[in-house]
């Protein structure tokens, strides 16, 4: 046999066997509705888990990106300070997030295209259930004719069928959700265990490393400004110290209602998978 | 004759149309069974291009059986294979 007539067998065995039972026909018919009508509330609910999937998705690509540009100016700050091992360092991670990026673009895509025919499937069967309830009446209307009850069973082995179809698209937009979840997963545990991230945190060694570099250089700052200020004369304000204490913290107070934007947050590149897009300097 | 494209619709075909695709659905079987999936895809690309050049969309106020099943477009050789073996998943 065919590819063909077996996938029609196929569908049509996996068709509703509710429907079957009904003993009057025109029973089956308001049966046939009802579950149409349930399979529409289900295609829509399957139209916002891919919509919420799909923003996962987006979420995460963000999240990378903000640790993208983080390591981009460790990279920077570490070559400042002529630690090119470093600058190494960072770069190399930020390439790993570069392929996760890329892995999580295609997921993108897919999902994108999963709900491009959720979509459709949800117009189309709205028209059908549209025009089913209104020839269902003129069916039941003209049971009594023993052509309308052959164009009963005719209606309603066709809507079973498309029940069928539709289910099975459903199945393809929900296994594509576990497959991004599973990935979506895995890059939550990158991000949590500090394979990517933590770059942010104290335990990040990178960091670590870069602030050392920058305390010492701070240290040598301070130590040849106390030296030049024992060289000056003695009514000179030596207000430099305290001055870091107070003045500076409070200018750096947001003002009422500012909103204050974190350090890392990414720059909103147009494509939020691509690292070269997001105005990599 | 009646064909569906899984996920996409019915089409209406003339007899002489739907044995036309004859050839194409014994390659696409021969595809699955060698597990060639470049070729898999090639002839389901004909296969559904050939249904909707031929083929007359079914309305929506239409509810009939179809006689032939074609696999969606975007199918994959692993996908209609689980499809191929799984008689029996009960109802949606």
């Amino acid at each position: 046999m065919g590819v063909m007539k077996r996938l029609t067998n196929i569908v049509q065995a996996k068709a509703n066997k509710v429907l079957d039972k009904a003993e009057d026909p025109r029973e089956t018919l308001d049966l046939s509705y009802e579950k149409q009508i349930e399979q529409l509330q289900q295609v829509k609910r399957g139209l916002a888990d891919v919509a919420t999937a799909k923003k996962r998705i987006e979420l995460q690509a963000l999240q990378l990106q903000s640790a993208a540009t983080k390591l981009q100016d460790q990279a920077r700050q570490a070559l400042t300070q002529n630690r090119e091992d470093l600058a190494t360092q960072a770069l190399t991670r930020r390439s790993g997030i570069a392929a996760q990026l890329e892995g999580l673009k295609t997921q993108h895509d897919q999902l994108a295209q999963q709900q491009e025919r959720l979509e459709a499937t949800t117009q189309q069967l709205q028209a059908r259930v549209e025009a089913f309830r209104t020839q269902k009446e003129t069916l039941k209307a003209s049971y009594t004719a023993a052509q309308a009850q052959t164009k009963i069973g005719e209606a309603v082995s066709g809507i079973s069928e498309s029940m069928s179809d539709t289910g099975l698209a459903m199945q393809r937009a929900q296994d594509k959700i576990a497959q991004m979840q599973a990935r979506a997963g895995a890059v939550d545990e990158l991000l949590a265990s500090g394979t990517l991230t933590d770059l942010s945190g104290s335990s990040d060694p990178l960091q670590a490393e870069l602030d050392k570099g920058a305390a010492s250089s701070a240290v040598e700052l301070q130590l040849a400004q106390l030296k030049g200020e024992l060289n000056a004369p003695a009514n000179a304000p030596s207000g430099e110290l305290g001055a870091g204490g107070e003045t500076s913290a409070a200018t750096d107070e947001p003002a009422d209602g500012e909103v204050v934007q974190p350090a890392a947050s990414p720059k909103a590149p147009a494509d939020p998978f691509s690292l070269d897009g997001g105005g990599a300097s | 004759m009646i064909v569906r494209i899984l996920g996409e619709g019915q089409f209406e075909l003339d007899q002489a149309e739907a044995a036309s695709l004859g050839d194409l659905d014994k390659q696409l079987l021969a595809a699955l069974e060698a597990s060639d999936e470049p070729k898999f895809h090639e002839v389901l690309g004909h296969l559904v291009e050939a249904v909707r050049a031929a083929g007359k969309p079914v309305g929506p106020e239409v509810f009939v059986p179809s006689d032939l099943t074609v696999p969606n477009e975007s199918a994959s050789l692993a996908e209609l294979r689980e499809l191929m073996n799984s008689e029996d998943v009960g109802e949606s």
